[in-house]
């Protein structure tokens, strides 16, 4: 690229002063509260179907798997509400960002002077807190169907935002990293589908090369980390739950940094 | 509204008026891979790299822009004023050349064109699951106001924009004008000294159309805000601009104002016949004129010698071509003439 720079002395003395540029905080809290309130016009996508989904999923399991304390029990119910997450966090996110980028939308966004962090985190941020209800709703209409106890409940409030950030970053990523929209649709849609396949069913039945798959998706650790509190506190292994917990936060900074590069490769060519 | 005299207007194009020059634009070139036409940036962005040549969408461009001033980029689609647009905000780099904005340059540090332009994209996804208020607010923040400044500042465009009965309405669930109002609100917020406008009353009615243009009167007149506006509409380039950058296959075909470029094709005049049914090819008068018209169905349009169309318009109005006519208009050049009269090759130009 040639570039033609004449900017003499007095010319560059003689330069506009720029306006400040939006801070990394107020400007994150602006986006995210700019896309919470996206929840009031499309509530059905982004609030009730993935629940809708993952409740049907716990019903339908419940044909083949006893009630009670068991891996299998845990596993459903686990898995199926951290698939609340992986299903609005990862695909519905990936499939926005996808759309955003395909249709010039991030333009918006590109000439501001906000840095990309507040774009991607505050959207990421507001993805992951669509999912709070669906999770809650789902998690509770579990443990009743299967007979669990409600009492380890409180560690999705930690599970929701450190899967959430993980998986918001991986959904975020592959929307702006994917080619088409039609790939980041794709992408999106085999990584929830991953996640339920692999989160849902109990890993013990699973063949060994499965088993790898599922140690590579963000979302088991997730799961993970909500099973193992099903069977009650006194049952509970807490340093596992710190380590799946931990396995999640630091998958979620690798991948929201991802998704900014990314954002800043697609908003300015 | 500013005017200029016109020794001013008619040397602008060339010399580089570095004391009130806003954007300086040299030589500006940005190609894209053929066959890839899309606007598309993920289209864009991977080259088969084998194909076709690439298709030079900007062509060594040179523009000056003053400051306060109403600068318009007209062509067809497909002119290339998207492209030239987009590099002027920072979102795309120039293969070549050089953008120089309030002094700073832009293709060395595209980042300067956020905190210096208010821009109107063509596109609104990232606002349409916003309310109009929202929208507004947000965009506020981003430009770096704080929460009491943004309200306030959203406040008074919406009322400035008489926008304020639809505030709390979505705006995707607004019509296509009022959503472009309501984008062009957030272009207005956090007052910047320079406005990019790509298109901005597309799809509006008149009402909204004299709100934008009024808003950008004000800001002129109080701030001597400078506006570079991006159309293909030829009687809003003629009425609201002070000069118009004449854009056809990626390059300046003409730049002056509105009036000294009409006046390239001041002996001319246009006719436009339109016919009941089929046009009397019979009668001499008419079939002489059939290879000169440009033919749009039962509309004939005409560019003729002020005496030829004269007497064009005698001899059929006078003759038994009359009974077979429907209407006909004479008129003075529009810059669509003058479009077509520089050697312009679309058809794309718009007279709404």
């Amino acid at each position: 690229m040639s570039v033609v720079t004449q900017t003499s002395p007095e010319r560059a003395a003689a330069a506009a002063p720029l306006a400040p540029r939006a801070g990394l905080w107020p400007s994150l809290a602006a986006v995210y509260r700019a896309q919470l309130s996206r929840a009031r016009v499309a509530r059905i996508p982004l609030l009730f179907v993935a629940t809708f989904q993952s409740v049907g999923i716990m019903v339908m399991m419940r044909g083949v798997v006893h009630a009670g304390d068991g891996e299998a029990a845990r596993s459903v119910v686990a898995g199926s509400s951290v698939l609340v997450v992986a299903f609005v966090a990862l695909n519905l996110l990936a499939q926005y960002f996808g759309q955003l980028r395909a249709s010039g939308g991030l333009d918006h966004y590109a000439t501001l002077p906000v840095p990309p962090a507040s774009v991607v985190l505050g959207t990421a941020a507001a993805y992951a807190s669509f999912t709070v209800p669906g999770t809650l709703v789902t998690a509770l209409t579990g443990c009743v169907l299967f007979h669990l106890t409600v009492s380890g409940l409180w560690v999705l409030l930690l599970v929701i935002p450190l899967a959430g950030a993980a998986l918001s970053g991986l959904g975020a990523a592959l929307g702006l990293l994917a080619p088409r929209l039609e790939i980041a649709t794709l992408l999106g849609q085999l990584g929830m589908s991953a996640a339920l396949l692999l989160g849902v069913l109990p890993p013990s039945h699973m063949p060994a090369p499965v088993g790898w798959v599922r140690d590579v998706l963000p979302s088991t650790y997730g799961v993970e980390a909500f099973a193992r509190t099903l069977g009650g506190p006194g049952a509970t292994h807490w340093p596992a739950v710190a380590g799946d917990l931990s396995v999640c936060a630091a998958v979620g900074v690798l991948s929201l940094a991802l998704a900014t590069r990314a954002y800043r490769r697609a908003a300015c060519r | 509204m500013f005017v200029s005299t016109g020794t001013e207007e008619t040397a602008a194009p060339t010399v580089a008026t570095a004391r009130d020059a806003v954007c300086t634009v040299r030589g500006l070139v940005r190609t894209y891979p053929s066959g890839r036409g899309s606007r598309l940036p993920a289209l864009r962005r991977r080259a088969p790299g084998d194909t076709p040549p690439p298709i030079r969408a900007n062509d060594g461009i040179d523009l000056d822009v003053h400051r306060g001033e109403l600068f318009g980029i007209l062509g067809p689609n497909g002119a290339g004023k998207t492209t030239l647009v987009r590099q002027l905000t920072g979102l795309l780099r120039p293969d070549a050349g050089s953008i120089e904005l309030l002094g700073h340059d832009l293709v060395r540090h595209p980042d300067r064109a956020a905190r210096l332009i208010g821009y109107l994209g063509q596109e609104s996804t990232a606002l349409d699951e916003l309310t109009v208020a929202l929208a507004v607010e947000t965009t506020a923040r981003l430009r770096g106001l704080d929460v009491p400044a943004a309200r306030a500042a959203r406040d008074a465009v919406l009322d400035e924009l008489d926008l304020a009965p639809l505030a709390g309405r979505p705006l995707k669930r607004l019509s296509g004008g009022q959503r472009r109002l309501a984008c062009f609100a957030t272009a207005l917020v956090g007052e910047r000294s320079v406005l990019v406008l790509d298109e901005p009353t597309t799809g509006m009615d008149p009402v909204a159309r004299r709100a934008v243009w009024a808003a950008v009167d004000r800001r002129r007149t109080a701030h001597g805000t400078t506006v570079l506006l991006v159309t293909h509409n030829v009687i809003e380039a003629e009425t609201v601009l002070d000069r118009v950058a004449v854009l056809d296959h990626g390059r300046v075909i003409a730049c002056d104002t509105p009036a000294a470029l009409r006046a390239l094709v001041a002996d001319e005049v246009r006719l436009d016949l339109v016919w009941r049914y089929e046009a009397p090819l019979a009668v001499p008068a008419v079939a002489v004129l059939e290879p000169l018209a440009e033919i749009s169905g039962r509309r004939w349009t005409l560019r003729l010698p002020q005496d030829r169309a004269r007497a064009a318009v005698a001899d059929i109005t006078g003759g038994p071509a009359f009974a077979a006519l429907d209407d006909f208009t004479l008129a003075v050049p529009s810059l669509e003439d003058v479009y077509l009269a520089l050697g312009g090759r679309g058809t794309g130009l718009v007279k709404a």
